[in-house]
């Protein structure tokens, strides 16, 4: 019963940041959660996948090979006149570069051959069409010169998921839209973050009139009809990614600071920050050396929640037409095409797997990261 | 007298995430009829485990017993279904907390929390009830206990509502009474009264008691036979008297021999003023109305004198709202005050937290609570050298690594330690560490609030001598702030005696522990070093 540092062995090498016994703590707990953990990497590869979608899904091949010039179509805009054309852009699907290409070289396409954009001017009936595997061999390849012995009649050209009213290929324009889904959640989910959590800590820190007024301000500011006061200024304002980002941000960084700012409250009056005031630490570094890791724990249990939230307020705006700009790849927009063409059930029917897959992840990745941060949550 | 309770070979372990620890390693001891047992440990010790599972009421399945019978009344509880158990608890045994606030139902006034347990094991409602209420009430001493059945728990003090606990446990007249730590939230002179009264209900009520503490001074007063714990064994057993009186264990000894030793500095006044107040005063407003219109302060501080000089300790001794924490933290300028404030040689009174900020390292403070003043995310070495990145911004890496491990070393700590974080220690090493982030700055002036408070019995004794050699070696100015009469005679060479933000004895230590002059002083020694409950209406009023 000696109380001094013998009873403490000898000296560990130091250990900070991401390998604190915390977060080694919170991470097992983290696996300990099987089905949050496997949703985390199962959405990981997605996005990744979905990141490299120029790679997957294109209109122009990944690499080329033409009169012995190696060409990297995927990452070079070429003129078509190296090809013997006119057009400031090559169309490389049209037959006449596909022959020219073939004939001097070789290409190497996507799997996909499709871009979101690109609309497919083979197709066997008006648009939208079914995908090709609901159609027979002979069917899906009919509108080609050659039938089904035609070069252009490859799984690649095929639409797999069929084609949206405008001919686009549905698979493409699911692929992007998962990316821009989830990088438009990300950015937003960030950037209400550091808005909120900034909000948030103030108001707790300062306390007093800074915090009455804040709040108040806040109260108002959160009772507005958000839904309508963004559908009325993305009627103005002309739509865009990051117009969209910057209105859907008015409102979204209000979630944050109720959660930070009772976290500040309740530690601004810990002993160790009294401690630090005692030490004369100026009031940033004590907001963000000592309290910020408090609140950074109720703060990052929320961010699943908020990603999920942000994905759902993009694609109901696009479904209600508010959203990004006409042409973009959005699921929101083929949900609105698949109320309008009940006959093409592959519409709806993608567009709502992708949308429900996506936020199942989400919310089981948020529910694994909750229990991993809980501290009185055991595992057995 | 018969046997009441007997624990056989009793063991408890708790499993985590896979590792199974023994809390409690195969105790044995008994209860006879009308008799006090103590349970006297340091924290962690598994005294209270070993209490909770008399009543199977520890955090199962996470919680188990590898073996042990407790048997009671002839019938082993270990092997008794749920519903035996709840007919057990609350009407056979009973349980008395140390934590009054949290043990009762905020939302519940009193007589329908006393009056649920009468309900629930005799089927007593109505009006049989109220008065079986209130004559509780009045047997744990509650005045006037007819206008006191409709309050809440927040309307009473800490020692009312550890009298309506006793209540509630005296309310099916239990065979035993388990209590675990009932008087270590609360102030000495309340301590004393509720100890006085449980001496009392068990002589009337013939009851046993099984009496969890870690204060030595308690279970001299009230136990009739002693286990020491440690570790989660029992390593001695025996009358009070014989244990006290010859200890035969080496852990006993060590026990008994950790009170806080040792003289204070003499008190010397040719030594440099370092910190002086006239007339302070700390008012909070109490606002009222629509217009928040100031109808009355809360008179926190009132109008205090008081002169440090270098190399001595000035002691601050008074109950929980006394104000001597706000006086302090008023003299580091932590809260604003009026009156004048001196500190070498500057007049810091309306000095703004800004001006204030180049004295900062020449006043320092340590904390009572070890365990929340030091940042949990944070290494050692990264909480002692904050302070010198603030005001020795200059110094190179290796320079404050040098300072940060001089102070450790200083206070006893080994230095390769600093890379670990604060959970790894233990309450005396935290608080060393703690002392260690205020000495590394050579402060002249040391604030140290409760420092020993939340310290085992050991802990304590060695945090004082530890503070005493600093105080030699660096002739620093101590104020310190304690409710622990004992320490506060070991380490202050002058005192003050606060009540209700006002003073009521000031002068030096060696006369006021000797001839106390006013009655609350005379009171608060009674309690403090016997344990007893004189002068009641100088505490009361």
């Amino acid at each position: 019963m000696v109380d001094v540092a013998s009873t403490i062995p000898a000296p560990i090498p130091p250990k900070k940041g991401l390998q604190s016994p915390v977060n080694t703590r919170r991470w097992q707990n983290f696996k300990a959660n099987r089905r949050g953990y496997w949703s985390l990497w199962i959405f990981l590869a997605l996005f990744g996948l979905s990141l490299c979608a120029e790679f997957i899904a294109n209109d122009r091949p990944i690499l080329a090979s033409y009169k012995g010039e190696i060409l990297v179509p995927v990452l070079v805009n070429y003129p078509e006149e190296k090809f013997g054309g006119f057009l400031a852009e090559t169309d490389y699907r049209s037959d006449y570069i596909r022959d020219e290409i073939n004939a001097n070289g070789w290409m190497i396409w996507p799997p996909i051959r499709y871009s979101y954009q690109t609309a497919n001017s083979n197709i066997p009936h008006s648009a939208p069409t079914a995908p090709f595997w609901l159609m027979d061999e002979k069917e899906r390849c009919s509108p080609y010169p050659q039938g089904k012995d035609d070069p252009g009649c490859t799984l690649g050209n095929l639409n797999w998921l069929g084609t949206d009213d405008q001919a686009r290929d549905v698979t493409a324009r699911m692929i992007y839209g998962f990316r821009i889904s989830v990088l438009f959640g990300l950015a937003l989910t960030i950037a209400s973050a550091i808005v909120g959590v900034t909000a948030g800590a103030v108001q707790g820190y300062f306390g007093g009139w800074t915090d009455l007024l804040l709040q108040r301000f806040i109260e108002i500011w959160s009772s507005m009809p958000v839904l309508y006061i963004l559908l009325i200024i993305a009627a103005i304002l002309p739509p865009g990614f990051f117009v969209l980002l910057g209105i859907m941000l008015l409102f979204s960084w209000v979630g944050f600071v109720g959660i930070v700012r009772a976290e500040f409250l309740r530690a601004r009056n810990f002993e160790y920050v009294r401690a630090a005031r005692a030490l004369g630490v100026n009031n940033g570094t004590i907001m963000f050396r000592h309290l910020l890791p408090n609140a950074m724990v109720a703060t990052l249990t929320f961010l699943p929640f908020i990603l999920s939230g942000s994905i759902t307020t993009l694609t109901s705006l696009d479904f209600l037409g508010f959203g990004m700009p006409p042409g973009s790849p959005s699921l929101g927009e083929l949900i609105s095409q698949g109320k309008s063409n009940l006959q093409a059930p592959w519409l709806g029917l993608t567009a709502f797997v992708v949308l429900s897959v996506m936020l199942s992840l989400l919310i089981f990745v948020g529910e694994a990261v909750r229990d991993a941060f809980d501290p009185r949550k055991t595992f057995r | 007298m018969t046997t009441l309770l007997s624990v056989r070979n009793l063991s408890v372990a708790f499993h985590q995430g896979g590792n199974t620890s023994t809390a409690v390693d195969d105790i044995s001891f008994d209860i006879k009829r009308g008799e006090v047992v103590a349970l006297v440990g340091e924290s962690g010790s598994g005294k209270s485990v070993s209490a909770n599972s008399i009543l199977k009421l520890l955090p199962y399945p996470a919680a188990s017993h590898p073996g042990g019978e407790i048997v009671f009344n002839g019938k082993d509880l270990m092997k008794a279904s749920d519903a035996e158990l709840r007919h057990v608890r609350g009407n056979d045994i009973t349980m008395i907390f140390q934590e009054p606030m949290t043990s009762l139902n905020p939302l519940h006034s009193i007589e329908r929390q006393i009056a649920e347990i009468l309900d629930l094991h005799q089927g007593i409602t109505g009006a049989a009830a109220r008065t079986r209420v209130l004559e509780l009430l009045n047997q744990v001493g509650i005045r006037e206990p007819e206008k006191r059945l409709a309050a809440y728990p927040h309307e009473l003090s800490g020692g009312q509502r550890q009298r309506v606990m006793i209540a509630m446990a005296l309310a099916n007249r239990p065979e035993l009474l388990i209590a675990d730590e009932p008087t270590t939230a609360l102030d000495v002179t309340v301590q004393a009264q509720i100890l006085e009264l449980l001496k009392q209900l068990k002589d009337d009520h013939g009851m046993s008691m099984l009496f969890i503490t870690h204060d030595l001074g308690i279970v001299r007063k009230i136990a009739d036979r002693v286990c020491v714990m440690t570790k989660g064994k029992i390593v001695e057993t025996g009358p009070t008297a014989e244990i006290f009186a010859n200890p035969q264990h080496a852990y006993t000894r060590h026990l008994l021999a950790s009170e806080p030793k040792g003289v204070p500095p003499v008190s010397d006044t040719s030594k440099p003023v370092v910190i002086e107040a006239q007339d302070m005063k700390v008012w909070f407003p109490i606002k009222a109305g629509f217009l928040r219109k100031v109808v009355d302060h809360v008179k926190a501080v009132d109008g205090i004198d008081l002169t440090l000089r270098a190399g001595q300790t000035l002691g601050v001794v008074g109950e929980s709202g006394s104000g001597k924490t706000t006086l302090g933290l008023a003299l580091t300028r932590l809260i604003s005050s009026k009156g004048r404030v001196s500190f070498i040689g500057n007049e810091i009174a309306g000095y703004s937290f800004k001006q204030m900020r180049p004295l900062r390292n020449r006043m320092q403070i340590v904390f009572q609570d070890p365990f929340g003043s030091l940042s949990p995310r944070m290494v050692v070495s990264d909480i002692i050298a904050e302070g010198l990145k603030v005001h020795e911004p200059t110094l190179s890496e290796k320079e404050r690594d040098a300072r940060v491990a001089g102070a450790l070393e200083e206070v006893g700590l080994d230095a390769a330690t600093r890379w670990r974080y604060p959970h790894e220690f233990s309450g005396g090493q935290r608080q060393r560490i703690a002392i260690a982030r205020a000495m590394v700055l050579k402060p002249q002036f040391v604030m140290l609030d409760e420092p020993t408070s939340a310290l085992d019995m050991s802990v304590q004794a060695q945090v004082v001598d530890l503070l005493r050699d600093l105080q030699a070696k660096h002739s620093l100015a101590y104020l310190f702030i304690s409710h622990d009469l004992k320490v506060v005679r070991a380490l202050a060479n002058d005192m003050i005696v606060m009540r209700l933000g006002k003073v009521v004895e000031q002068g030096s230590s060696e006369r006021i522990f000797t001839a106390p002059q006013e009655d609350y002083t005379k009171a608060l020694m009674a309690a403090a070093f016997n344990m007893e409950a004189v002068n009641v209406p100088a505490i009361n009023q």
